[in-house]
């Protein structure tokens, strides 16, 4: 977005309707989605994204920053496009998730954390996803769930995703 | 056995979450009952104390007492907020609340927040719930054009306004005063009491948060009758309770059955053992419970009483069952992680607890273990439990300490010899 000091409107919009939901004079209560909107639509979030942020609410830029740091979901460095996060606790462990992870490994040829060469993936490990009966289980894009996972089924997904960016 | 009594009862139907589904099942009834004035808040709070609700998130605080520290009448604002934050590792169990039977979780915090005298209400839902938010929001929308939520409802001058709200990611927001701080747009740091929430919650106003799985019994229970509800279960723990079967079973599920109900019982609707091995552990409530050995499991009952006869509780219904294949030393470690993950950072004996215990695990199971460590294990979390701001502290020392006392030959064999005592060299 360059040196542009200003949210795209489609987002600006989103923050406006979500302030509703909280007092008129708590402006700080609508922080945490309004990050989300910022995420999904720039990427990630930058800190020139945190600063405009606080101006927008007219909060002090701490406000913002110390949520940003704080909740799991938020990349403060940029991710790929896809954003791949197993689920490593307890109920997933027991049903195999370490393999898989390194499965994944191989098969984007990163190591956990990293992103593709071709900024298509990241890989994370994330905590309890609630998915504990359909365990392993991960989430894309922190929100779509993908459940009892399988070798199989994880190459599928990638080889998927890895076409549609072809067509 | 019967399932699905109370908060799955729509599961069945063909279109389980419409608006139409549960009018038929005498959805909303009770809530047009209180708004008519056929009901007073004190019946409500009478029937769901002679019911014999516990919270259902994990802590088990009577649902019943925990709304009457509302005072209805003391003027001002006044919040009810629902714990939808479902994090506890183990529990998968409120979501499908709201993604199959979302109106009776609104006429839920409808009737709870009418009975505090509170006009909004909150549901504050996971980060990942995205599915689980649109189909509270179709919900909500539905209820509303019915006249049923909002402003001035079906003309008798009530108002009560439901807000869907989605969280960002952290375990911690599960802790109903960090829940609050939250909602305010903070870091979700667990707030000292006292001040409770019933003085001083959301935004300093009086707030009662409950879980999802409570609030939506609420519905069933003024609508069938405290006794209906209490008789389901056992005499101190009324009511049916979801557990969500995990880990080494053969059909991993959720399943809605009457408290008291034997945990064999329970294994037997999850398949039983995965591949018919041994049971050889269970954590019964979610990560933060202690852990019992499976023998002892195989003979308990799912209820608060049978859960605490084995050294364990309830908690959250998340069940996590463990066979003879189960390299204990390396579960410990696998659930010390996520507290040091989730850790919020705000108390020290946490922060840095929790990431020693893990410290010392990685080193046992690296190969590097001494003897010593697995006293160290306890001692330190020991130095956790009771000195934290929230119940936190133990949810980290709970897991090593009963670990510990039921596995204590599998740590020291790890530490002397260098590597599982189960799975071998």
């Amino acid at each position: 977005m360059n040196n542009k000091r200003e949210f795209d409107s489609s987002v600006t919009k989103k923050i406006d309707t979500w302030k509703k939901k909280f007092p008129k004079e708590k402006p700080e209560s609508s922080i945490i989605m309004s990050l989300r909107f910022i995420q999904d639509h720039y990427g990630w979030l930058s800190d020139k994204h945190l600063d405009m942020l606080a101006d927008y609410l007219d909060l002090a830029p701490i406000r913002v920053y110390e949520v940003a740091s704080f909740y799991s979901m938020y990349h403060r460095k940029p991710v790929g496009k896809y954003v791949l996060g197993i689920c490593g606790s307890i109920s997933c462990m027991l049903r195999g998730s370490e393999p898989l992870l390194h499965h994944l490994e191989t098969k984007l040829d990163i190591k956990l954390g990293d992103t593709t060469k071709d900024g298509l993936f990241t890989l994370k490990e994330v905590e309890c996803l609630a998915s504990c009966t359909k365990a392993p289980a991960m989430v894309v894009n922190g929100t779509q769930y993908v459940e009892d996972l399988t070798p199989e089924s994880l190459d599928k997904l990638v080889d998927n995703l890895r076409q549609g960016e072809q067509t | 056995m019967k399932q699905n009594l109370v908060c799955y009862r729509t599961f069945e139907e063909k279109s389980p979450s419409s608006f139409e589904t549960y009018k038929k099942l005498n959805g909303y009834s009770t809530w047009e009952k209180l708004l008519k004035g056929k009901m007073k808040p004190s019946d409500v709070i009478d029937a769901i104390k002679a019911a014999g609700l516990m919270g259902r998130g994990g802590a088990g605080f009577p649902t019943g007492l925990k709304m009457s520290f509302i005072n209805r009448d003391k003027e001002g604002q006044k919040y009810l907020v629902c714990n939808s934050d479902e994090s506890e590792p183990g529990t998968s169990k409120d979501r499908f609340i709201m993604q199959k039977n979302p109106h009776q979780l609104i006429e839920g915090m409808a009737i709870a927040a009418y009975t505090m005298g509170a006009t909004v209400g909150y549901n504050y839902m996971r980060g990942e719930f995205m599915t689980e938010f649109e189909s509270c929001e179709k919900a909500l929308k539905e209820a509303k054009k019915a006249g049923l939520i909002g402003k001035n409802i079906l003309g008798t001058g009530i108002d009560f306004e439901l807000i869907n709200i989605i969280g960002a990611g952290a375990y911690i927001v599960g802790e109903e005063t960090a829940m609050l701080e939250s909602i305010e747009g903070k870091r979700a740091m667990p707030r000292f009491k006292p001040p409770f929430p019933a003085n001083y919650g959301l935004y300093g106003k009086p707030t009662t948060v409950n879980n999802t799985e409570s609030l939506a019994s609420i519905p069933v229970i003024l609508d069938k009758g405290p006794e209906w509800f209490k008789k389901l279960g056992t005499e101190k723990s009324g009511g049916t309770k979801i557990f969500s079967v995990s880990g080494h079973v053969a059909k991993p599920g959720v399943f809605e059955i009457p408290m008291g109900t034997p945990f064999k019982d329970l294994l037997e609707l999850a398949g039983g053992m995965l591949d018919s091995r041994g049971c050889k552990a269970v954590i019964p409530g979610g990560s933060s419970m202690k852990i019992v050995p499976g023998k002892i499991m195989l003979n308990a009952e799912m209820s608060y009483e049978g859960m605490q006869s084995v050294g364990s509780a309830i908690g959250s219904g998340g069940v996590i069952v463990m066979d003879d294949r189960t390299c204990m030393v390396e579960a410990l470690a696998c659930v010390i992680k996520f507290y040091e993950d989730e850790s919020c950072g705000q108390c020290t004996p946490c922060r840095e607890g929790t990431n020693w215990l893990h410290q010392n695990l990685r080193d046992i199971l690296a190969g590097k273990g001494n003897i010593k460590d697995v006293d160290l294990l306890v001692e330190i979390a020991g130095k956790i439990e009771g000195k934290t701001i929230c119940a936190f502290g133990e949810a980290v020392a709970w897991p090593v300490q009963s670990f510990i006392e039921h596995f204590r030959d599998e740590f020291e064999f790890y530490c002397k010899n260098g590597y599982s005592k189960v799975k071998g060299k």
